[in-house]
């Protein structure tokens, strides 16, 4: 599969623009299905940027995408070193793609540092683009190479090395046009970029719109952005002669409007279309926490649609306040991550005995305690299901990929209002931060979402009747007459709601309350199987592992014609109906998880007699498809 | 809120018994509350009462009005939903020291910062009762109770402190039995827009009786309190000759009119309006016996509550943007299209 091509270092003396327009295109080029590129640098070299350009651009041209940023933790972490490297890794296909990527095919490595932090993750053979300019003695040891030669200390003699004078040639284009130096520098990401449009072929013209809108109050830096976008571009048809190039035919995709739409924003969309649907207001009451604020900074931003959203004192707060706004008729939500679920876990547990709806979006990320905030990790699965006191049952879900979060919060909101129950959404930072293109939906096509609302006079009403199919009670928006109720946290009385501390009626209503849950199976897809139902493996994951799981079956067939199933997860309490039909009869079933095996226990809690076997990973790392592969393969072969 | 006052107070009671202890100061403060309703006139669909945990806690039950029993010490932050989520809602917290102060101290504190329209009464009897008899926040240092078998070596919160320093523009204080002055502040409470706290100095018959004694019993409560009045001189005692002066060192001083050269002039007007705290804080800090302990509205600063700039804020935006739907929504921004 990997290209054995050109191992060669380019050293370019000369000024390269003069002879650009002389040559023609190489015709040295790579034919790929899917490609994986790496932008890395500095936190202040504009990666982020770089990188989610290249990607719009390839989705435009018609490649299916996805992308995840690596950031440090540090906002502004030491310059020039290893912890201060921010990366932007994005997965181009002909063909779908559901990573983004385990390997790099390209590299781009602005710095020592983000060669030296990201050389191991490059594919053996592929191509590293860095900036000479700044591989000087001093960068060289901040970053930790203790020779001059970061190739050969890194082993790095059999791939496509273009050292690019980036930094010079950056100055050179832009030394006329009476910008200050900071200001020059800052463009040294469009001229890597440049150069990488070159590589794969990608036209300019949507980044150019995009620069010329972005920068549309400062003309001068618009005017730089392309020049050097340009020449960054044009340094490429210099080298070409020595230097391959490479092709990704566009995908198939299905005709309609497309945008990039990373995880969290999806939820924040999500959550709106639910509320249209439903026809209630949204109020989100939420505290800051990485990997989750954007959620709602982006619900913040959408005072446009009458969204409400309280940033609380604190994370208690903020679920209470999505409390009180559930009891008073709006659609409440709070977003949070690991350690803001363990605070809220009371109101929840308030929430559940009160039956009111609320989604509580927890974004995983490495624990415990503060643990990993930037990583991600699936570790708070028993938490959302068990993290409260009594008898607590509510709703779990979750994500699995960054554009269907839309749908799963959608869905959340739709269980928790039709339901009246508190739901979890489990999504990671994985898919938080991950973007893949999005086919923007018409909302015709989404169910409608009811809230229950009562069936008889004020006089005749009880809060806590039940329909008898549901057990679902109804719902009264605060300010309505004749319905007046008071509920709490206390236990009530099956009907009335009256605090209750009769020991027949607690036993009832907490069956109850657990029977009303249960019943939302029969509101949810049953669990379907991917990949090779007649497998004698059945691979079983939930969550934000689906793209590495699902490549892993597909290329284990496509590559070695072996067949393995998957069942992949997104409803986790209730389980789809047919979960044990799904789990029975296979050989071996191997639970992967990013975490110690919560789900495997939580399927061994509730189906007992199948034996599972557990394959995790707790490094903050999503899985590889590489180890997948091989992991399951040997299962097979034992 | 309507001015005709076509409501009982019995239109806010409910036919459920009331359990607080025979002789809890509780049962006077619900009356009041009921009291101050009714003379408003607010309609009972309109009222949601919130609470915490505690024995005043109970309080919504009580009421035939929409209510929720919350946890503990959060019932600011369900309250805060509850009035940004409908703000035509007439909201009231009823909270005690324990809830308020301790386990809800940060909910407390930032409902006042942000100043959301919610009537807070704080039922004050410095001790915890449904714990059965535990200190509290506003216990005095030395107070003995279970947890404090040797007497706390901890200094309590002064509530109208405390409120005043987290920007307070409404605090009042009154006394459970005194009901015809619970009416009064807690109308004026109710008038106010923003946050509005209400410290009822409330006694608990069992584990914490006649705390406040010193002050409320009927033969020193005149000489021992003063009621204020916004633009009033601030006079008190059963002679009505005693008042309230600034000693040279800037602080409260009592004096008795027409002794030591004091004269009806000297006597401070109260202006329970002014945006400047220094005053309110004064007062309300004073504490018997050095000083009379203040009753009555300390401070109604006019300003413009949380709820009001939210939605002036959502109004105006929504009047300026031109994304009005969800699909205009996804449709905004790097959107390209497929064929």
């Amino acid at each position: 599969m990997l290209p054995l091509l050109a191992l060669k270092e380019i050293h370019i003396g000369f000024n390269p623009l003069k002879f650009a327009k002389h040559m023609a295109r190489s015709s040295k080029i790579i034919e790929r299905d899917e490609v994986v590129v790496r932008f890395s640098g500095d936190s202040g070299d504009g990666m982020q940027l770089s990188g989610s350009l290249f990607s719009n651009a390839s989705a435009i041209f018609g490649n299916d995408i996805s992308t995840f940023p690596d950031y440090p933790a540090e906002i502004r972490a030491p310059q020039g070193t290893i912890g201060g490297v921010s990366g932007f890794q994005v997965h181009l296909g002909r063909t779908e793609v559901y990573t983004p990527g385990d390997y790099a095919d390209v590299l781009v490595a602005m710095n020592p540092a983000a060669l030296k932090a990201n050389g191991k993750w490059v594919k053996h053979g592929g191509t590293i683009i860095m900036d000479v300019d700044s591989f000087d003695e001093k960068g060289m040891r901040k970053a930790g190479y203790v020779s001059d030669d970061p190739i050969v200390e890194d082993k790095l003699g059999d791939y496509n090395i273009i050292k690019a004078p980036i930094t010079a040639l950056t100055k050179e284009s832009l030394k006329d046009m009476g910008l200050d130096n900071k200001s020059i520098l800052r463009s040294k990401n469009m001229y890597a970029l440049g150069l990488v449009y070159w590589l794969f072929d990608r036209p300019l013209e949507h980044t150019n719109k995009y620069i010329k809108k972005k920068f549309a109050k400062n003309p001068a830096i618009v005017e730089a952005n392309l020049k050097v976008l340009k020449e960054g571009f044009d340094y490429g048809v210099i080298i070409q002669a020595v230097t391959p190039s490479y092709h990704i035919n566009p995908a198939s995709i299905k005709p309609g409007k497309y945008r990039n739409l990373n995880g969290n924003t999806a939820v924040a969309w999500g959550l709106i279309a639910a509320a249209q649907k439903a026809n209630l207001e949204l109020f989100l009451g939420s505290y800051p926490i990485t990997p989750a604020t954007e959620i709602m900074q982006e619900l913040s931003a959408r005072k446009d649609l009458g969204v409400k959203v309280f940033q609380a004192e604190d994370e208690i707060a903020g679920i209470c306040t999505a409390i009180g706004a559930s009891f008073a008729g709006d659609m409440a939500v709070t977003s949070t991550s690991g350690p803001g679920l363990a605070l809220k876990g009371e109101a929840i547990g308030l929430a559940v005995i009160a039956e009111l709806p609320l989604v509580i979006v927890n974004v995983q990320r490495g624990g415990p305690s503060t643990g990993l905030p930037t990583k991600t990790e699936q570790s708070d699965l028993m938490q959302a299901l068990h993290g409260r006191n009594g008898e607590s049952p509510c709703v779990v879900m979750a994500a699995s990929s960054p554009i269907n979060c839309f749908e799963y919060a959608f869905y959340a909101a739709k269980i928790a209002v039709e339901h009246m129950t508190p739901v979890i959404l489990l999504t990671d930072g994985f898919l938080a931060n991950g973007t893949q293109p999005w086919r923007i939906p018409d909302l015709k096509d989404y169910p409608e979402i009811k809230a229950v609302r009562p069936t008889v006079a004020g006089k005749d009403w009880l809060p806590y009747m039940r329909d008898p199919e549901t057990l679902v009670r109804s719902w009264v928006k605060l300010g309505t007459p004749d319905y007046m109720h008071r509920i709490g946290g206390l236990e009530k009385d099956e009907e009335s709601g009256a605090v209750s501390y009769d020991a027949q009626n607690h036993e009832k209503m907490v069956q109850t309350r657990a029977d009303k849950i249960k019943k939302i199976e029969d509101f949810i897809p049953e669990q379907d199987i991917l990949g090779h139902a007649d497998s004698d493996l059945l691979v079983v994951g939930w969550g934000g592992t689906f793209g590495h799981l699902y490549t892993a079956v597909e290329e284990l067939y496509s590559e070695s014609k072996i067949k393995v199933a998957l069942a992949h997860f997104n409803y986790i309490n209730p389980l789809p109906k047919n979960t044990y039909d799904v789990l029975k009869g296979y050989k071996k079933i191997v639970v992967c998880e990013l975490n110690m095996g919560q789900f495997a226990n939580h399927l061994r809690m509730t189906f007992p007699e199948i034996p599972y076997l557990q394959y995790n990973k707790v490094q903050g790392l999503p899985f590889t498809v590489v180890e997948l592969k091989a992991h399951f393969t040997k299962l097979l072969e034992e | 809120m309507s001015e005709n006052c076509e409501f009982k107070y019995t239109d806010y009671k409910n036919d459920l018994r009331v359990r607080w202890c025979p002789g809890c100061g509780d049962h006077a403060i619900l009356n009041a509350v009921q009291k101050a309703m009714a003379s408003l006139g607010v309609e009972p669909h309109n009222v949601a009462v919130i609470s915490g945990i505690g024995c005043s806690s109970r309080f919504p039950y009580y009421m035939n009005t929409y209510g929720f029993h919350t946890i503990h010490g959060r019932a600011s932050a369900v309250a805060s939903g509850v009035k940004v989520a409908n703000p035509n809602l007439h909201v009231w917290q009823i909270t005690g020291d324990g809830d308020a102060l301790a386990i809800g101290g940060n909910h407390f504190i930032h409902l006042i910062r942000r100043n959301i329209d919610i009537n807070v009464i704080l039922f004050n009897n410095q001790i915890y009762g449904l714990t059965k008899g535990q200190y509290s926040p506003t216990s005095k240092r030395g107070f003995i109770s279970k947890t404090s078998p040797f007497g706390t070596v901890e200094d309590p919160f002064r509530p109208g402190q405390l409120a005043l320093g987290a920007r307070s523009q409404f605090f009042a204080r009154t006394i459970d039995k005194e009901i015809k002055l619970s009416v009064a502040v807690m109308e004026e409470a109710a008038k106010h827009r923003g946050a509005s706290i209400v410290e009822v100095l409330q006694n608990c018959v069992i584990y914490n009786d006649n705390t406040h004694e010193a002050i409320t019993d009927k033969k020193h409560k005149a000489d021992r309190t003063i009621i204020l009045k916004h633009g009033e001189k601030m006079i008190f005692g059963a002679e009505k000759n005693k008042g309230l002066v600034m000693d040279e060192d800037h602080n409260l001083k009592a004096v008795t009119i027409g002794e030591a050269g004091y004269t009806l002039e000297d006597i401070l007007v109260h202006d329970a309006e002014s945006y400047h705290v220094s005053m309110h804080r004064k007062l309300s800090n004073m504490e018997y016996p050095e000083l009379p302990v203040a009753l009555g509205v300390i401070r109604s600063v006019k300003g413009v509550s949380y709820d009001e700039s939210v939605n002036d804020q959502l109004e105006q935006i929504q009047a300026q943007t031109s994304v009005h739907t969800f699909e205009e929504l996804v449709n905004s921004g790097d959107v390209w299209e497929v064929k």
